[in-house]
């Protein structure tokens, strides 16, 4: 069943975030296959080669060099091959209008970064667990909506 | 020129199934949602062939006996939460208990060992989910919806919103109009 495994990417610039996120993943009982890239113009790159296995959720790190997490998003969402992507925007910020702008450009999911390890790997199994659901269970894509602060 | 259009998930899907079933050329009967029952055994090559035709249309035959259970509690809980006007005030495990003919302690395990989630947080999932729709279909309005789904109050109703999804209901109406209005700018 292509049900079985749900394909993870994650855009972020920080080698450490990078290595945290690896690690926190490890823990969530929904079966992942992850991949990793380094900014932005990677990303895009990654998801425009035509034979590219597109992931069903990306982890999109808000400040990256080369192209940030906004302008990605606009490309994504302005893709249709790529509507099937849920979009989960990190981002140090927690001010309600950052978020629903980031939300308005299409964002599924907003988080804002944890401190914590502990509290990274509960946020990081909530997203992937809930995004299981949308994935298995015919839920409307457009609608999810998940506000992690 | 605009049209909205309201469709009605249960007979799309009946018809779509209807019309892959025709193609193998055997009597069946559909004998509930999602269940198909054929007199003889199907060939190899037309199963896959089938297999074929409903991913087309996402559909998916399933194989192991747990997946094929939790789905009939999927389908329980999504009845009991769209196609009634007013969902039941019954408590929801006798009503899934009995319609589903086991015990709900049975029903539980076998729900979170294959969803990863408990049925409880699935049936709040797919209230909001209807909450959702409910406030973009726009014909109600939130107090309306409260009593509609059966929450206590607008309160509850808010709290359970933003619990499963970060927001209270009118920024999620908010973001949601404002998408709209991006949609229709960049056109």
């Amino acid at each position: 069943m292509n049900q079985d495994v749900l394909h993870i990417l994650l855009a972020d610039d920080d080698d450490d975030d990078r290595l945290f996120f690896r690690d926190a993943i490890e823990d969530v009982k929904v079966k992942t296959i992850l991949t990793i890239v380094n900014d932005g113009e990677e990303l895009m790159q990654y998801l425009n080669k035509p034979d590219t296995r597109l992931p069903n959720l990306l982890f999109l790190d808000l400040n990256m060099p080369r192209k940030n997490g906004i302008e990605c998003l606009k490309e994504i969402r302005a893709n249709s091959k790529l509507k099937d992507i849920s979009v989960a925007i990190y981002s140090t910020s927690a001010l309600e209008k950052d978020v629903e702008d980031t939300l308005v450009y299409g964002a599924n999911i907003y988080i804002k970064k944890p401190n914590d390890f502990e509290l990274l790997k509960i946020i990081i199994d909530k997203v992937i667990t809930i995004n299981w659901q949308y994935h298995t269970s015919g839920l409307n894509r457009e609608n999810f909506i998940l506000n992690i602060q | 020129m605009k049209l909205h259009i309201k469709y009605d998930m249960n007979i799309c899907c009946k018809v779509v199934l209807q019309e892959q079933l025709d193609k193998l050329e055997m009597p069946y009967t559909i004998t509930g949602l999602g269940e198909v029952e054929f007199k003889e055994i199907i060939a190899s090559d037309k199963y896959h062939a089938l297999e074929l035709c409903l991913k087309k249309y996402g559909f998916e035959i399933i194989e192991n006996p747990k997946n094929v259970f939790t789905q009939k509690i999927k389908d329980a809980i999504v009845e009991m939460v769209y196609l009634e006007e007013s969902l039941p005030s019954t408590n929801i495990s006798d009503f899934l208990a009995n319609k589903l003919n086991r015990s709900y302690g049975h029903l539980a395990n076998t729900f979170s060992e294959v969803t990863y989630t408990s049925i409880q947080n699935f049936i709040i999932i797919q209230k909001i989910e209807r909450v959702k729709q409910e406030i973009i279909d726009g014909n109600d309005t939130l107090t309306q919806i409260s009593f509609k789904l059966n929450f206590s109050s607008l309160a509850h109703l808010s709290t359970e919103f933003k619990k499963i999804t970060g927001l209270t209901p009118t920024a999620f109406q908010r973001i949601i109009t404002k998408r709209k209005e991006k949609e229709l700018n960049a056109k």
